[in-house]
């Protein structure tokens, strides 16, 4: 199994390393031709989305890759990669694939200051430390998606179909308990689906 | 309590958080800041070209480092003002200077909720024995290094991420570059020794044994490593992302050329493309004028010279 990681800009190495230590295969996303090569899944990785979006379109990865999530790629986002996938927007006129129907807030915690770690209970997935960096917040999910986790009763983690988006940072830890599951659950899962 | 910072009261609110946990926070954001180019801007005009050009986050600052330079005189942290006017033009992190040792200028910068201070030679220093404590400050550190000694002697004080010095507006690389070169020869040379020597290696560069031995075993600074000082060229960004470095500041370089714009986003894209030869080339065309630049041996102030 082949996961690409966008690595664009960000900490998309870190993505790598969780995803090698399970067994995967990584490549990275860069440039357009890039996207040649065969892979099964892709990661979505933290960095800033003004930054990611802005060369995802220019390096002309952008209609490709959202064809992909819309047809039912596995996706992986954390971070700035929730607001990639996001519908709306809350605090910015800038959208980007617009395949996941949740409405985001973009650093909603305030700035550096009001970064945190927090431990909770994630569904399917159990107890998990939490890294919450300039943050943005899922204010609201369509009906059709899953909600994973919740800290202070705000969302911080949501499957719809085969998009996973957590607005934390599970590749800051040693703990591989999120990448597993969305290797496990959604990959595995939609691999064997007819 | 003794180690822990009081309460960040935000409109959600966050848990108390130990000492600790602040540092892994704070050098984290530097981890996505990586494969970035982090803009010195003087306006909220400029910030705002800077975060649509790509930057990753931008350096607030009265004046950019070719200024300084001719400017000459005594150079200070920058108005709060014009600081919280760059923070509210743009959605990416804003850094911002005080000077070495002024630990009142970084309450300051701490006070207005700034993202990053830089703790930096190109302002005058404040103190010509100690940096400022920055274990005391919830607020994370970038701090500039010409060798792995001073590296780790800002990372013991408390920096959550760590620059080249180079030689600030210059527009010369060849200080970004020996800083970066001797860095990673270093760290192959301690990684390579058996533990025993590491003990007089920590006496000769004057460092903590437990951090040395963090670098041996990881062979890698235990913080983020940008480049800053003379980067004016999509070549020059992807010279130094070659040499190791895992994003760039550029300063003068941008405002003081023709396009900035241009030159900017240019600068992005050979950063994340920084092995792609043949793209590099179609970025390096038509930018305009490069800021004009002095080399090392034309000026009299050695700002990297400041604070080791």
């Amino acid at each position: 199994m082949k996961i690409a990681v966008l690595a664009v800009q960000g900490a998309f190495l870190e993505q790598e390393k969780a995803f090698q230590k399970l067994g995967m295969e990584t490549i990275e996303l860069r440039k357009k031709e890039d996207l040649e090569a065969d892979f099964d899944a892709l990661v979505l990785p933290g960095g800033e989305s003004t930054v990611q979006g802005k060369l995802l379109k220019e390096l002309g990865m952008f209609q490709d890759l959202k064809s992909r999530i819309e047809n039912g790629m596995p996706t992986m986002a954390t971070c700035a990669g929730v607001i990639l996938l996001a519908g709306t927007l809350t605090n910015d006129s800038r959208t980007y694939f617009q395949t996941l129907p949740v409405s985001v807030t973009r650093n909603a915690y305030g700035r550096q200051l009001g970064s945190f770690y927090q431990e909770g209970v994630l569904k399917e997935i159990g107890n998990f430390g939490m890294e919450f960096i300039r943050a943005p917040l899922i204010e609201a999910a369509s009906p059709e998606c899953t909600i994973l986790g919740t800290v202070n009763d705000h969302v911080v983690a949501v499957r719809y179909r085969s998009q996973l988006a957590l607005t934390f940072h599970p590749e800051l830890t040693d703990d591989l308990a999120v990448h597993r599951y969305f290797c496990q659950n959604i990959v595995n899962e939609i691999d064997s689906m007819p | 309590m003794e180690n822990t910072f009081e309460t960040n009261t935000g409109e959600y609110g966050r848990p108390t958080l130990t000492k600790q946990k602040q540092y892994a926070l704070n050098k984290e954001l530097a981890q996505m800041l990586k494969g970035g180019v982090i803009m010195d801007v003087t306006t909220p005009e400029q910030a705002r070209i800077a975060e649509e050009a790509g930057a990753c986050a931008v350096m607030a600052l009265e004046r950019i480092p070719a200024d300084i330079r001719a400017a000459g005189g005594v150079s200070r942290m920058s108005d709060p003002k014009m600081i919280k006017g760059i923070m509210e033009a743009v959605s990416i992190p804003v850094m911002a200077k005080c000077r070495i040792g002024h630990f009142a200028e970084a309450q300051i910068l701490e006070a207005v909720e700034i993202d990053y201070i830089d703790e930096s030679e190109v302002l005058s220093p404040a103190d010509d024995v100690y940096h400022i404590d920055k274990t005391q400050f919830k607020v994370p550190f970038v701090c500039g290094a010409k060798d792995l000694g001073e590296a780790l002697r800002r990372i013991c004080e408390g920096a959550s991420m760590i620059r080249t010095k180079g030689e600030p507006g210059t527009g010369d690389i060849v200080q970004a570059v020996r800083h970066m070169r001797k860095m990673n020869s270093e760290i192959a040379k301690v990684s390579a020794m058996r533990e025993e020597e590491l003990y007089h290696a920590a006496k000769e560069l004057q460092v903590p044994f437990e951090l040395l031995k963090t670098v041996h075993d990881t062979k890698r600074l235990p913080v983020v490593n940008f480049a800053a000082g003379g980067i004016a060229t999509p070549a020059d960004a992807a010279l130094m992302m070659q040499l190791g470095a895992e994003g760039v500041f550029v300063g003068s370089g941008i405002f003081k050329s023709g396009n900035p714009a241009k030159r900017a986003a240019a600068i992005v894209k050979a950063v994340t493309n920084y092995n792609d030869a043949k793209m590099i080339a179609e970025l390096s065309e038509d930018l305009g004028e490069a800021m004009v630049g002095i080399n090392e041996n034309e000026i009299e102030l050695l700002m990297a010279e400041r604070g080791k």
